[in-house]
This record gives C-alpha cells, sequence and structure tokens, in this order.
C-alpha cells in the first residue's frame, strides 16, 4: 500500500505498540536549550540518569541578550543561562554555549550543524520544532515533562495524527516569499485548522524554495495548530546537508542518499486532508490582529468585524483591533510602525538577511530597528558579505544571535502601545512585550517598513 | 503525579477562540520557579490585572462568583501556540483540574496529562452551551467524571466524552510515566541494536571539529 512520508518514518521509529493507539517512539535527536533545565532539575531528583547523552545537544537562545558582550543584569535571566552550562557538562551533553560561534537559535543551529537530517524523528522543547521537518524529519515540539521523559528513555509516548497535505501550485509572483505563502496558508486553514494533523508541503512552489525558504514554512505549522509540518527531501535537500559537521560522510554518506531518496510519500498515497493553494494568487503578506490567521495581503484594508456574521468570530475581531489600535476599512499601507524586528526562528538565516539587505541598501531607517542574526555563524557569514555594514549604514542595529523580541524572554520586548514590523511568528496579545502590537511580515516586508516608518509593499519600492 | 477521578466544581466560561499560552502566563514569569509564592498570580495576568496591580472587573476570575473556580469551559484551540508547560503550572497554581473545550493546542493538551489536569473534548454545540448555562447561572457546578467518561451540566445532563485509555489510566492511578517507560527498557535497546545496522548513518556522524 502506498505511504505518506510521513508514515514511513513514524512506523520507523516505532518501539512498542501501547494501548489506545498509543506507540512508543524513538527519538533519535533531542535539542535543549535554558528553558530546559527545570526537566534536568526533575530528573536528578529522581535520581534519574540522561540515557543517551550523545544524542542531545544543547544551546543557549532565549534567555541570552542580543546586544554585543552585554551579560543579563536580572539575576534570575543569568541563573537560566548558567544552569544550561552546569547540567549539560555534568551530563556530558555537547552545548554551543556563550562564546562559541555555533551558538545561536535552536532550531538554526540544528541543521547548520547537520544534526538535522531526512528521516529522523527530532523534538525539542520549543513549539517551533516542525522547522527541521523542511529536511523530510519528523520534528515536533514537546513540553517540560516530555523533555524529562525523552532524556531518561530517548523515548515518547505518541498517537498518530492525522495527516493533511497542502500543495502550493505554480510559480510564487516577484517580491513574494516563503513568509507570505506560509501566513496565507494559516489564513486559509486557520490558526485550529492543523490541530491533530501532521502536515506535508508540496507542490511547484514549495519544490523550488531553498533550504532556508522551506525552514519558514515548516516553523510556522504549529500557528496552524499542527502538529509537525514537513517537505519531501531532494536534491536542495542533500546539496544543503552534504559536509554540514555532525552530517555522514563516506559510506555512510551513500547509505544515507540511498535512504533519505525512498522518503517522499509513494505515488497514490492519501491523505486525511488535502489544501491546495495557487501559488500566483499570494501576495505579500502581512497580519492586522492578533493571531496568525489574521493575515491579509498587504494592498488589502483593515477588515471590518460588522460584516462578519458569526458572533463569535465578530467579537474576536473587534477585541483584536482594539488591542492593534486599528479602525476597520483603514488601508493597511497607511498603518505607520515605531520599531522594526528581524529575526526569530522563522526568519533570521543568511537568505533572510540577504533579502532584507536588498531593500535596505542605500536607503535609511526611519525607525529604531533590529537585525538579530540566527546564529554566530550567520552573523559572520553575513559580516564577510558586508551585510552588516548595509544594516548599520542604515542606522539598524546590528545585534548578537539568539530569540530576542520574538520571545521577549531575555526581557528584549517593545514598549507598550509601540506597533513592531517583526519577521518573528507570533502576534499574540503581549507577545513582544506588554501591550506591544506585532505585524508579522517577511524580511523584505519589514525592511520596507524600517524604511518608509510603516506598512509598505515590497514591490513598490 | 496526582491522579484525577471526579471533581464537582464551581465552573468558569472564557469565550475568546485561540487563548494561547502567552496569554496564560506571559513570557517575563517564565523564569519564576513553580513553587515561586503567589505564582497563581501570574495566571491570565495581563487580562487579569491593571498596571498597578488592581484587578479588571470584567475578567471572569475577578467575579466573585466565579472566583477560584476549579474547571474552565472555554473555546476553540485554547492552549495554542509556545509549548510552555508553565501554562499548565500556573492553571494547576490557581487550583484548575479540568479544561473542557471543543479543541486544544496539542501541546498544551499533552502537557494536561502530565500533571493531573483532565483535558475534555466535547463538540463545538455542547461546550457553548456549557458557556451559556454558566453565563446564566453564575457560579454554578459542573461535575467531571473520568471513571463514567462523562461532565454532567447544572440541569443534570450527562455529557459523554472520548478519552484515550492510555491517558485514562494513567490519570485515574497518578502513573509515573517515565518509570512505565523505563519498564521497556529490553525494547528501546532492542530498537536501538536494529537501528545501528538498518540506519547506520545517523550514528556514523561526528563533529568535524
Amino acid at each position: 500500500m502506498p505511504q505518506t512520508m510521513f508514515e514511513k518514518i513514524w512506523s520507523r521509529h516505532v518501539v512498542a505498540e501501547g494501548p489506545g493507539g498509543h506507540v512508543l517512539l524513538y527519538i533519535d535527536r533531542h535539542l535543549l536549550h535554558e528553558g530546559s533545565t527545570s526537566a534536568f532539575g526533575r530528573l536528578a531528583a529522581q535520581g534519574r540518569r540522561v540515557r543517551r547523552p550523545e544524542l542531545s545537544f544543547a544551546t543557549t537562545d532565549h534567555y541570552l541578550l542580543t546586544a554585543p558582550g552585554a551579560v543579563a543584569a536580572d539575576p534570575e535571566i543569568r541563573g537560566m543561562v548558567e544552569n544550561l552550562t552546569r547540567h549539560t557538562a555534568r551530563q556530558g551533553i555537547v552545548h554551543f554555549d556563550v562564546g562559541d560561534a555555533r551558538r545561536g537559535i535552536v532550531h538554526v543551529i540544528g541543521p547548520e550543524q547537520g544534526l538535522t537530517l531526512p528521516g529522523i524523528t527530532l523534538v525539542c522543547g520549543d513549539s517551533h520544532t516542525a522547522t527541521h521537518g523542511a529536511f523530510g524529519a519528523l520534528a515536533f515540539g514537546i513540553g517540560s515533562s516530555e523533555v524529562e521523559h525523552v532524556l531518561a528513555t530517548q523515548a515518547l509516548w505518541q498517537k498518530k495524527p492525522r495527516t493533511m497535505r497542502v500543495a502550493v501550485e505554480g510559480r510564487l509572483g516577484p517580491g513574494v516569499t516563503a513568509k507570505d505563502v506560509i501566513l496565507t496558508i494559516i489564513a486559509t486553514i486557520g490558526a485550529g485548522g492543523g490541530v491533530g494533523h501532521a502536515i506535508e508541503y508540496a507542490g511547484e512552489a514549495i519544490r523550488a524554495m531553498s533550504m532556508d525558504e522551506r525552514m519558514t514554512v515548516c516553523n510556522m505549522s504549529i500557528e496552524a495548530g499542527a502538529r509537525t509540518g514537513m517537505v519531501a527531501p531532494d536534491t536542495t535537500t542533500f546539496a544543503y546537508v552534504e559536509g554540514k559537521p555532525f552530517a555522514p560522510t563516506g559510506a555512510a554518506w551513500a547509505q544515507a542518499l540511498a535512504a533519505w531518496t525512498a522518503l517522499p510519500s509513494d505515488p497514490g498515497a492519501t491523505f486525511d486532508r488535502e489544501v491546495a493553494l495557487a501559488a500566483g494568487e499570494i501576495a505579500p503578506t502581512v497580519t492586522w490582529g492578533t493571531s496568525p490567521q489574521d493575515a491579509l495581503p498587504v494592498t488589502a484594508r483593515v477588515p471590518d468585524p460588522g460584516a462578519i456574521a458569526d458572533v463569535a468570530r465578530r467579537e474576536s475581531m473587534t477585541r483584536a483591533l482594539a488591542y492593534m489600535g486599528l479602525a476597520p476599512g483603514t488601508p493597511l499601507t497607511d498603518v505607520t510602525v515605531d520599531r522594526v524586528f528581524i529575526g526569530s526562528c522563522t526568519n533570521s538565516r543568511l537568505d533572510d538577511l540577504r533579502a532584507a539587505a536588498r531593500v535596505v541598501r542605500g536607503r535609511r531607517a526611519l525607525v529604531p530597528a533590529w537585525v538579530v542574526p540566527g546564529s554566530g555563524l550567520i552573523r559572520r557569514a553575513a559580516e564577510a558579505e558586508g551585510l552588516d555594514r548595509v544594516f548599520v549604514e542604515a542606522g539598524f542595529e546590528w545585534r548578537e544571535a539568539g530569540c530576542s523580541m520574538c520571545v521577549g524572554m531575555n526581557g528584549e520586548t517593545a514598549r507598550e502601545g509601540e506597533r513592531v514590523a517583526s519577521t518573528s511568528n507570533r502576534n499574540f496579545e503581549g507577545r513582544q512585550g506588554k501591550g506591544a502590537r506585532t505585524h508579522l511580515m517577511s524580511p523584505a516586508m519589514a525592511a520596507a517598513a524600517a524604511v518608509t516608518g510603516r506598512l509598505t509593499d515590497v514591490r513598490t519600492l | 503525579m496526582r491522579p484525577f477521578t471526579r471533581l464537582s466544581a464551581v465552573a468558569a466560561p472564557i469565550d475568546l477562540p485561540n487563548v494561547d499560552t502567552d496569554r496564560i502566563i506571559p513570557a517575563r514569569f517564565l523564569r519564576k520557579p513553580r513553587a515561586t509564592p503567589g505564582y497563581a498570580g501570574f495566571l491570565f495576568h495581563d487580562v487579569r490585572f491593571d498596571a498597578d496591580g488592581s484587578e479588571r472587573p470584567e475578567f471572569v476570575l475577578n467575579q466573585a462568583p466565579y472566583r477560584g473556580a476549579h474547571i474552565l469551559v472555554v473555546a476553540e484551540n485554547f492552549g495554542c501556540g509556545s509549548s510552555r508547560e508553565m501554562a499548565v503550572w500556573v492553571l494547576e497554581a490557581y487550583g484548575v483540574r479540568s479544561v473542557i473545550a471543543p479543541s486544544l493546542g496539542d501541546i498544551f493538551h499533552q502537557n494536561c496529562y502530565k500533571n493531573g489536569l483532565l483535558p475534555v473534548i466535547l463538540p463545538a454545540a455542547a461546550v457553548a452551551g456549557l458557556r451559556r448555562q454558566l453565563h446564566a447561572r453564575p457560579g454554578t457546578a459542573l461535575a467531571v467524571d473520568l471513571e463514567t467518561q462523562t461532565v454532567t451540566d447544572p440541569d443534570g445532563v450527562a455529557h459523554p466524552f472520548e478519552v484515550d485509555p492510555f491517558r485514562k489510566q494513567a490519570l485515574l492511578t497518578g502513573q509515573d510515566e517515565i518509570a512505565l517507560t523505563l519498564s521497556q527498557e529490553a525494547a528501546i535497546a532492542a530498537f536501538e541494536r536494529r537501528q545501528r545496522t538498518e540506519m547506520g548513518w545517523l550514528v556514523a556522524g561526528s563533529p568535524a571539529s
């Protein structure tokens, strides 16, 4: 019987069958960050050990400050960073720590180091773990108790999700990026549309994407509620992985390629749900509300809750517009911004920084704007191309790698009422700081907002 | 883990869909240890309190009949977003033992099971009906029974719900899931031996430097 890629990876990792359709699923790679330290503490309190420390890898990203050389004044934040160093050293886990150029956002460095490979299972105590699905891996976010469980057993009890294929057929227009594709997908199926599903992204537009772009798409699967998102591996994938520090080499590489080539869904494999989008109809997209599903082409106007029949939806839209300080009917391109953030596990890779720099070159930021690269290595590569100078000369701040203002755990937040054009993944109330108003968009669009001071259709610059 | 068997308690309705875990506990509180005095005060902090710390009267848990509710009846996709398990810890700290919803964020849903909170999924119309009853009669109790898999509303109508047998058993007994898995050690070791042969490329990788 024809199988989907998801089913192939799933069935290959079943250790044991449990009741109620649960299986014990083996975990090939476990990624850790400062938020994982409470799991280490509970494990130690139970007198348990890390079963396979060589399969876990840690980095410091969520709590570290991104101002060059800065040390957090807050003792709690410093404690989070130091705890991870202590626990990983004690357990013999590789840790890309402060001062290591390989340190960076967990979902950026996994692929960059070749830890993320096709056909594997990968988990992390972070909801954006589906990023790694861009390689044809089964990757999903877990909670702190599950982090503890994986440390102790290298496995997790899981119930098989349903499958969904989202096909983006045709070619993207000029100025339209992976971020616009995923925002449009989320707006189409809804913030809860993917709950209980593993999504496979397919179609010509996805095939044409670079690995950086595919990671942007898979990264936001959780914003549609999906358990995971994935893209079939192909020559683009193999070319990216080959030569990465932890990737297989020599005979093992040949063996891996043979296995990976057999991973894509078989012709005739069926999915529980199929969704199709036309790439040519996708425009540069921005969010107007407080859920990633509140996304529209930048050429649109702020929607009118009065036109919505469903009471719950109308009330939720009204609340979102009040929080965002927006009036129905306002052209989105009339909305001025106070701050710009280019970074996060969604959009902080070299392709993203290049796209932003192309817009910024020769222009000037009209509002405070930050660029936070995804890793020390990306920062270095960008500097080798002179991208840092493009940003700095335009008045942007060029910062150290980390999660920064996407989640604000390290205290880097926008001020109350400030409107932020952001390349991150969540526009929730208070996400970028209490009372901060977030508009999600692509790096090129965020760069355009920085140099014009308003939401701008990058195609008009 | 604290077992869950049955509970009859005051329930509070939350009508807003897509309540994310950032709203349940804002990021700046995530570095606070779970044992912090007043941890329950972080629950829904920025919609529950004004800047000066005073309660916002319009927020449901600040209204006398719903104060200290042990059950929340919520709208679709509650607990979406960030994987932060603190969203469950802070609900537990406040005293919430069960969340009744048409759908829940997947990671939040799993995190509930790990902490002795019972997530109940009912059809959207049934959940909306329960919320209407709670609005109409503030402070009324609901009864949630895991053994019989029913939610009994204020009119005495029982709503049956599905629950996975694996999770049901764990909740009823307060089972230590890691201990259960460690009892499968032979199967895990056998899997690893097989994988070393079949996926040799996976373990062959090592850092170049």
